[in-house]
C-alpha cells in the first residue's frame, strides 16, 4: 500500500442477494487525482461509491482510505464527503444552514464555523445567497450548495455521484469546467461517478471503466481511447467500427483476414486469441481515410487497404459521416472533417477505397 | 352553458360549492347558532329555553366545579396526544421504512381496528380492565403476581388507555406520511456530514417530518378534548369528561342553556387549537 493512495479498494464485492453488484473490485486511487468511475448504469460504479462513503458495507474485501483500513466504520467517521445526484439538500435550512451542518457536527467553534462557511460560498459564487432557501435557488446553484457543503470540511477524499446528471447540457458543460478547476485549486481527490464518457474524460486524471461489477480497464482519458484493451471499451468510449474477422497470424505481425479472403495487418492483439480465432476489428471512424484510385501510394505493410462503395453520407457539421461498404460485405464509417470549401464530396455509390494505419486496427475477442 | 362557465369563473364556483356549502349551513351553520343563542337563555324547568337573556349560564361555566372538569379533560386528551406521539411515531416510522408490500399490509393492520365500531371496542376494554373481573387482574391475580385487584378501571388511566387505544391510527397516518416523502438520501447527506443516528433523527428526521407530528397530535387531541363515550364507559360513572357533563345537562339535568354554554367554551377551545394548526402547517409548508 502506497503513501500517495487516497483510497485504495482490494478485492472489493458487494453482493445484494444473488445479484453481484461489484464483482472482485482492486483500484488504487492516487492523492490529489480526479478520478472517474465511469460506466453505464447498473455496473457497479455507483456501489462502489457508496461503499468508500460507507452507505454500504462490502461483502468482502477492504477499502482503505488514506492508507487506513475502513472496516465497518459508518459514514460519519470517514474522512469522506458526498455529493449527491439530486443534491440532497436540507429543504428546512438555509444555504448557510447547509454549509455549515458538516462543521456543526464536528464541533468546529461558531467563528469558524462563519468563516469557513462565508469562504465555501464565495468560492462557489454564492456569496449574497446564505439567507435563502433551497428550493428558492435553481439547479445549478443547488448543485453549488451541495459542493460547497462538502467541500468546507476540506476531506480527504470528495464523492461525486453523478453530480451533473439533473443539469442541463449547456449548464452541465460550464459546470465540468469549473469542478476540474476547482479540485485543482484545492486539491482534494475527487472520485467522480458517471455514465457521460464524455464528461470522464474532459475532467479525470484517470478514468476506471466499468461493466458488469468489474473494472475492464483504467487508465489516463487518451490511453483509454486510443488504447482499449476490451471490446466493450472501445464501444462504450467513442464511436468505432467492429469489422468481423479471423485470426491469421499473431508473429512477426499480427494478421487478421476479412470476408473474402482480404487480409489486414494490426496493431495490437488482446491477450489469450490464437490463431484461427474469430474476432472483431476495431478501427475508430476518425482514423479512417478514403481515397480515389489514382492517388494511391504503394502499399506499406503498416498500412490497410480496402475497397469498397459509398453507401451513405451524414453531413454533421464538422464531420461527414461516410457509410462504406467493404469488398469484404462489411460496412465501416470514416469520418472526415469538412476542411475545404472546394474538396470535391464523395457521392453515394462512388467506388473508393479505405485506408488506415495498422497500428490503428485493435484485434478483440469476439464476444 | 359550458362556454357561459368557462367565461365566469365564479359562477362556476359557486355552483360546485353550493351542494355541500347548503347542507352545512342547514346542519351545521344553524344548529350551531343556536346553541350560541341558547347559551345566553334561561333554562326552561322541564327543559328547552326560556327567552330571556343571561350571562348566568357563562358566568357557571367558570365555576370550579365544572371549570376543574374542563381543565382535566384538557389534562387526559393532552396525555393521550403524548402517549399517542410515544407509540405512534416509532411505529410509523417502522411501517414507513418497510418494503412497498409490507407497507400497505401493515397500513392496512392498523386500520381495520379503526373500521370496527367504537362502542364495541370500549366494552372491549371494559372486559379487559374490570376491578374484580377484568381479565387483566383476574390473570394476574391467579398468577400470584399481585395480591389484590389493581385499580385498573374507573379512573383516568382506564380513560387514557381506551383513548390512546382508539386514536392511535390517526397519530400513526400522517407522521408515517411525512416520513414516507422524506426523501431517504437527506438521511445519508445528514450521515455523511458527521452526524450520528441521534443528531440525524434531531436535526433532519424530526424537522421534516413535524407537519405530521402536529396534524397528528390535532387530530387526536380534539376528538379527545370531546370525547364521551370512553369516559361513559371506562370512566366507570366516577371519572367524568366534559363531555359526559355536557350530555348530561341536556339528557338528566335540562339545563339546554348551561349545556350550550360549556358546549361553546369546548368549541372556542378547539378552534383556537385547529387555528394554530393552520398556522403552523402554512409555515412548515412555506418552509419545505
Amino acid at each position: 500500500m502506497s503513501e500517495e493512495c487516497a483510497v485504495e479498494l482490494r478485492d472489493v464485492v458487494k453482493a445484494f442477494g444473488p445479484f453481484v453488484a461489484v464483482n472482485h473490485v482492486s483500484l488504487q486511487i492516487r492523492d490529489g487525482e480526479f478520478f472517474s468511475l465511469l460506466g453505464p448504469s447498473g455496473c457497479g460504479k455507483t456501489t462502489s461509491l457508496r461503499m468508500i462513503a460507507g452507505f454500504e458495507m462490502p461483502t468482502s474485501g477492504h477499502i482503505y482510505i488514506g492508507g487506513a483500513q475502513q472496516g465497518y466504520l459508518p459514514p460519519n467517521k470517514r474522512p469522506v464527503n458526498t455529493v449527491f445526484q439530486q443534491y440532497a439538500l436540507f429543504p428546512h435550512m438555509t444555504v448557510a444552514q447547509n454549509v455549515a451542518f458538516g462543521l456543526e457536527m464536528s464541533h468546529a467553534n461558531k467563528g469558524e464555523i462563519g468563516r469557513r462557511v462565508h469562504e465555501a460560498l464565495e468560492m462557489v459564487h454564492l456569496g449574497g445567497l446564505g439567507t435563502r432557501k433551497p428550493k428558492q435557488l435553481s439547479g445549478g446553484q443547488q448543485q453549488r450548495v451541495a459542493l460547497a457543503r462538502a467541500l468546507v470540511n476540506r476531506p480527504k477524499v470528495l464523492l461525486l455521484d453523478e453530480p451533473l446528471g439533473a443539469l442541463d447540457l449547456k449548464l452541465r458543460k460550464a459546470m465540468q469546467i469549473e469542478l476540474k478547476n476547482l479540485q485543482e485549486q484545492v486539491g482534494i481527490t475527487f472520485i467522480y461517478v458517471t455514465h457521460d464518457q464524455e464528461e470522464a474524460l474532459t475532467m479525470s486524471d484517470r478514468i476506471a471503466v466499468m461493466d458488469k461489477g468489474q473494472v475492464l480497464q483504467v487508465a489516463e482519458p487518451e490511453a483509454l481511447y486510443e488504447q482499449p484493451t476490451h471490446r466493450f471499451t472501445a464501444d462504450f468510449i467513442g464511436e468505432t467500427n467492429f469489422i468481423p474477422a479471423r485470426v491469421a497470424a499473431l508473429s512477426p505481425t499480427i494478421l487478421v483476414e476479412l470476408a473474402g479472403g482480404i487480409r489486414l495487418p494490426a496493431g495490437w492483439v488482446e491477450p489469450g486469441i490464437a490463431v484461427g480465432d474469430r474476432v472483431m476489428l476495431s478501427v475508430r471512424p476518425e482514423k479512417i481515410n478514403l481515397y480515389e484510385a489514382h492517388e494511391l501510394e504503394e502499399l506499406t505493410a503498416t498500412t490497410c487497404r480496402v475497397r469498397g462503395v459509398v453507401e451513405r453520407l451524414v453531413y454533421v457539421g464538422t464531420d461527414t459521416h461516410h457509410t462504406v461498404r467493404l469488398e469484404s460485405g462489411d460496412r465501416v464509417v470514416a469520418r472526415l472533417q469538412n476542411l475545404h470549401v472546394d474538396e470535391e464530396p464523395w457521392e453515394m455509390g462512388e467506388a473508393t477505397t479505405v485506408q488506415w494505419e495498422a497500428a490503428h486496427g485493435r484485434v478483440f475477442k469476439e464476444a | 352553458m359550458q362556454q357561459f362557465l368557462r367565461r365566469h369563473p365564479a359562477v362556476q364556483a359557486w355552483l360546485l360549492l353550493s351542494p355541500g356549502g347548503l347542507f352545512l349551513s342547514v346542519f351545521f351553520i344553524a344548529p350551531l347558532f343556536i346553541v350560541l343563542i341558547y347559551s345566553f337563555l334561561q333554562r326552561g324547568t322541564y327543559g328547552g329555553v326560556v327567552w330571556q337573556f343571561t350571562f348566568e349560564n357563562f358566568r357557571r361555566v367558570f365555576d370550579p366545579l365544572y371549570f376543574n372538569t374542563f381543565l382535566r379533560s384538557a389534562y387526559i386528551a393532552i396525555l393521550t396526544t403524548f402517549f399517542c406521539l410515544l407509540l405512534g411515531y416509532p411505529l410509523a416510522y417502522f411501517i414507513a421504512s418497510r418494503s412497498p408490500r409490507t407497507r400497505s399490509l401493515m397500513l392496512l393492520a392498523l386500520m381495520i381496528p379503526f373500521w370496527t365500531n367504537f362502542l364495541i371496542r370500549t366494552y372491549a376494554w371494559l372486559t379487559l380492565l374490570r376491578t374484580n373481573t377484568g381479565l387483566i387482574n383476574t390473570a394476574l391475580l391467579s398468577l400470584g403476581v399481585i395480591a389484590a385487584p389493581l385499580p385498573l378501571f374507573g379512573n383516568d388511566f382506564a380513560i387514557i388507555v381506551g383513548l390512546v387505544y382508539g386514536w392511535l391510527p390517526v397519530m400513526v397516518l400522517p407522521i408515517y406520511a411525512a416520513l414516507d416523502r422524506l426523501d431517504p438520501s437527506l438521511i445519508e447527506a445528514a450521515r455523511d456530514l458527521y452526524a450520528s443516528s441521534a443528531q440525524v433523527f434531531r436535526r433532519v428526521i424530526w424537522p421534516l417530518s413535524l407537519p405530521g407530528v402536529v396534524a397528528g397530535s390535532m387530530l387526536v387531541f380534539i376528538p379527545a378534548l370531546g370525547s364521551f363515550v370512553t369516559p361513559a364507559i371506562l370512566g366507570g360513572g366516577k371519572s367524568l369528561m366534559i363531555g359526559n357533563i355536557i350530555s348530561n345537562q341536556f339528557l338528566a339535568a335540562h339545563d339546554w342553556p348551561f349545556g350550550s354554554a360549556l358546549s361553546m367554551l369546548m368549541m372556542t377551545l378547539m378552534l383556537l387549537g385547529t387555528l394554530y394548526y393552520f398556522r403552523s402547517t402554512l409555515k412548515a409548508e412555506a418552509d419545505a
